[in-house]
């Protein structure tokens, strides 16, 4: 015989065992330091930078309106708002493609880290009704969001960035 | 008798495809879409026409037409296939290329973006394998069962692309549509015993 248990249930025990000594030994090192930063960065999104165009203008309006895109930015860890960051905002509207340079335009969040730009109505595009909002400047990480529209009846959309130093 | 079950059959399957098409061409949509784009969704509404009457056509479910027949014209509509498909990827390619990138990579958000890929290269190896079968001399067992698993690919991947996309088909003529799709494949499947390839012995195999 040898010293050493080779059934499958034996196996199984001894996996389970070490398992659930790696989840209670080794998770919190894991999960540390997230708690300890709080608020999570927000990740970028599949496909988020598709026909992004760097450099969208600050403007008042993308062309001639008639839909919201709102958000807000945030810091990771403690969560504070962030003022005049520059959120670049694109999508296929009922005025041009996302190719199309005049369906891009960007805005900034005020004191209280909101942003809302108006934009004409985005209308389904490659089967789904979808935005596009970039962060792209220096001072934190680079995040391309890609929200997807409930209806495609909707007459705004919202987007929320949690942003880490870069 | 059956010349009204005969015309029901075709009224039912041309008006199925016609109505299909007419509100796919009536839709909002198509106003803020230019010409490729639109012939690249057309493109696709054709495909899954076509789909339907492939099975229609080999099993020799369309009245007037019969099986040999029928599988000439199967033939000239699995070219047409490849076709639409291509004028399709190729006209969504050319109006947003990173989407069509994302897609053919797997790497899409999209979900119903690889069932549509399956579908396509499910159908592009069907239709070599039919124009193959004769000059490499495929055996009819492996081409029995090489066409069937990949042509049921082509209807799962089409039909759940197709229903899963908000697009320019109506939902109603959508869902109709992929219905008769998967019931003509799957009466065609069952005429056709297409799972013989799977369960016959060969001659030698057999017991005395």
């Amino acid at each position: 015989m040898l010293p050493i248990s080779t059934t499958r249930r034996d196996l199984l025990a001894a996996g389970t065992a070490f398992g659930a000594a790696a989840l209670t030994v080794g998770a919190p090192a894991i999960i540390r330091p997230a708690q300890a930063q709080g608020l999570a960065p927000t990740d970028s999104m599949r496909g988020g930078a598709n026909n992004y165009r760097p450099g969208a203008p600050i403007v008042q309006r993308i062309g001639n309106g008639g839909f919201w895109m709102s958000g807000t930015v945030r810091r990771a860890g403690d969560g504070a708002p962030l003022p005049g960051i520059r959120i670049q905002i694109w999508a296929h509207t009922t005025e041009g493609y996302e190719t199309d340079a005049r369906s891009h335009g960007a805005t900034l969040t005020d004191p209280n880290g909101a942003f809302r730009l108006e934009m004409p109505q985005i209308i389904p595009a490659f089967g789904q009704a979808h935005g596009h909002l970039a962060y792209d400047d220096t001072a934190f990480k680079t995040v391309f969001l890609r929200p997807v529209m409930r209806s495609s009846q909707d007459k705004s959309l919202k987007a929320d960035f949690v942003l880490q130093p870069a | 008798m059956a010349w009204m079950r005969a015309a029901l059959i075709w009224a039912v399957v041309a008006g199925t495809i016609a109505v299909s098409l007419g509100v796919a061409a009536m839709s909002p949509l198509l106003a803020w879409r230019g010409p490729v784009y639109v012939v690249a969704g057309f493109a696709g509404v054709s495909a899954l026409a076509l789909v339907l009457l492939q099975p229609l056509l080999v099993a020799g479910l369309l009245p007037g037409l019969s099986i040999p027949r029928g599988r000439r014209v199967h033939r000239w509509v699995g070219a047409a296939l490849v076709t639409a498909i291509i004028i399709h990827v190729a006209g969504l390619w050319l109006t947003s290329p990173p989407d069509v990138v994302d897609a053919l990579l797997f790497d899409s958000p999209t979900p119903f973006s690889a069932w549509g890929v399956v579908a396509m290269w499910a159908a592009f190896a069907a239709a070599l394998l039919a124009a193959l079968r004769r000059p490499l001399r495929i055996r009819p067992r492996l081409w029995r069962l090489g066409h069937t698993v990949l042509v049921v690919l082509v209807v799962l991947g089409g039909v759940v692309h197709a229903l899963l996309i908000d697009g320019t088909m109506g939902s109603a003529s959508k869902l109709v549509l992929c219905a008769l799709v998967v019931a003509a494949t799957a009466v065609a499947l069952f005429n056709l015993r297409a799972w013989m390839a799977l369960t016959r012995r060969k001659p030698q195999d057999r017991r005395p």
